[in-house]
């Protein structure tokens, strides 16, 4: 399903930001990407979503280049992952229903749709209450429920979620692993990128360790070891 | 097509009322530069209005001989109408209408009136007054044609030589008149575009983020782009309608004041007859500024 081919990425004045990764993620697989801040990870998840393309190499999203997509293509990869972020990345001047039903909006979904999917989406994720709210109106994890809430309602083949934790207290940060456990269970992949080695260590599913913009490691039941 | 057609304005219509702060501050700005390049409008029509009274106080006169009949005058007068198309006007004067003139003028100066009667008779010449609608140089090539040959037997004289210089400096001040307005006209709206267009970038610039988040959650260029175009179409629209209105009441609560400082100017009367130059410069400047500026603005944070 994703597929990085021998991706260099180099930034300005000979910044080596990832070296020679190469690694497949399978349809329906939970994949950690492990490592310490400022190992690539941002970077790698970054280039699945074609925000950053490689200086060598290759990435694949469903057997398309990411790095060699136009607009259109790009436009079509982005709407088949849902991405959760540790900002949330939430548009402010929309409401809690708004940000979530924009989504369904981009992909041009009937308005009949939108009304029943919308609250549907809000209520399992716990915010049908609050639909009118802003997301400036939410608590922390409040916010990046909204943020997973909207990144599933489209239902993509792939959630990508970077540092998703980042910003949460223990509780917020096990219910949002508890959802991301949930939506893989359903059969999507999740792509968790993470530094937090209590949750990698108690979810028990495939661990990539980078450092140093290097994987060292690639483990099926893998461990948060740095 | 039409359902999306119908979101993008929604979401235009529904962030407009929602950043309130951002539209009024918008809407703020692109009514003043509206309201000043509406201003250079008024100004120039001004100006053209001083220009061409001054203009129209500038002629020269060709004195016939005494004996000359009057008919022979006319038929000249038609003969300098076909001179030039730069011709405006010519005015016959009869030596009894400019005798008649002279003694209303001075009429109660027992000075000129004895040297009059001392004269005896009628000491004036039948003229023609002429009017040019173009330059100095206009003047100058009638004055050359009616001192040749062609009128030689006819006329006494020609007073532009005496009138060169005044002539000459009038135009010249009216031409640097016209030269400073557009210098001026221009600077102004070059600094109009730039305010609005600044003004348009800090509305836009607290929507970075999520123009990058649309960006990222799949939307297409315009369908990110055109609610922030269609705003600036609304900033630009309701800017036209302040300022219409702000302009029709000042031109009809000053047009009386102004009319006593330049008598014939009338204010309101300019703003009435140019009405749809006004609508489409304010209308125009407005819409085009907004548009164009949310446009550029949101094509440089769309390259995600």
């Amino acid at each position: 399903m994703i597929k990085f081919q021998n991706v260099t990425k180099i930034y300005q004045e000979n910044i080596i930001v990832l070296q020679d990764v190469s690694f497949e993620i399978k349809e329906g697989e939970f994949v950690s990407i492990v490592g310490k801040s400022g190992a690539g990870k941002t970077t790698l998840i970054r280039m699945i979503l074609g925000l950053e393309f490689p200086t060598y190499g290759e990435v694949f999203f469903d057997g398309e280049s990411v790095s060699k997509a136009n607009s259109k293509i790009l436009q079509k990869i982005r709407r088949k992952i849902g991405s959760v972020y540790q900002d949330y990345r939430l548009l402010p001047a929309k409401t809690v229903y708004e940000n979530v039903a924009y989504i369904m909006e981009v992909e041009g979904k009937e308005n009949e749709e939108i009304e029943v999917e919308v609250p549907r989406v809000l209520e399992i994720i716990g915010l049908g209450d609050k639909m009118n709210n802003f997301p400036r109106e939410l608590s922390g994890g409040e916010q990046q429920r909204l943020s997973i809430a909207r990144a599933l309602v489209n239902h993509p083949a792939v959630i990508i979620a970077d540092e998703p934790t980042g910003n949460l207290d223990p509780y917020n940060t096990y219910e949002v692993i508890s959802l991301l456990e949930k939506i893989n269970k359903s059969g999507k992949t999740v792509v968790l990128s993470t530094h937090n080695r209590e949750i990698v260590n108690k979810l028990g599913k495939r661990v990539i360790t980078i450092e140093n913009g290097i994987i060292i490691r690639d483990e099926e039941r893998g461990r948060f070891i740095i | 097509m039409f359902t999306n057609l119908k979101r993008v304005f929604n979401f235009a219509l529904v962030d407009f009322f929602r950043n309130k702060g951002i539209s009024i501050a918008a809407i703020f700005v692109l009514t003043t530069t509206i309201l000043l390049i509406t201003g250079l409008f008024f100004m120039h029509g001004v100006s053209n209005f001083l220009i061409s009274t001054i203009q129209n106080k500038i002629d020269i006169t060709a004195y016939f001989k005494a004996d000359v009949p009057e008919q022979d005058i006319l038929n000249a007068k038609d003969e300098i109408l076909k001179i030039s198309s730069e011709v405006k006007n010519v005015e016959y004067i009869s030596k009894e209408d400019a005798l008649y003139d002279f003694t209303q003028k001075h009429g109660d100066d027992p000075t000129i009136s004895g040297a009059l009667q001392e004269v005896g008779g009628n000491p004036f010449l039948p003229s023609l007054n002429i009017i040019m609608a173009s330059g100095a140089s206009g003047y100058e090539k009638v004055a050359t044609i009616l001192q040749g040959d062609q009128f030689i037997d006819l006329i006494e004289k020609v007073d532009f030589s005496q009138k060169k210089v005044t002539i000459e400096k009038i135009f010249s001040i009216s031409a640097t008149i016209n030269k400073f307005g557009l210098i001026l006209a221009v600077i102004l709206f070059l600094v109009a575009i730039v305010v609005v267009f600044n003004t348009i970038k800090l509305a836009i610039n607290g929507s970075r983020e999520e123009i990058t988040t649309m960006r990222i959650v799949g939307a297409s260029s315009w369908f990110i782009k055109s609610p922030f175009i269609i705003q600036g179409a609304m900033f630009g629209f309701v800017s036209f309608i302040i300022c219409f209105f702000v302009t029709f009441i000042l031109a009809f609560l000053v047009s009386s004041s102004v009319e006593i400082i330049m008598p014939g100017f009338n204010l309101f009367k300019y703003f009435t007859s140019n009405i749809f130059i006004i609508i489409l410069i304010q209308l125009g400047f407005g819409v085009a500024m907004g548009v164009v500026s949310s446009f550029i603005v949101v094509n440089k944070y769309l390259k995600v």
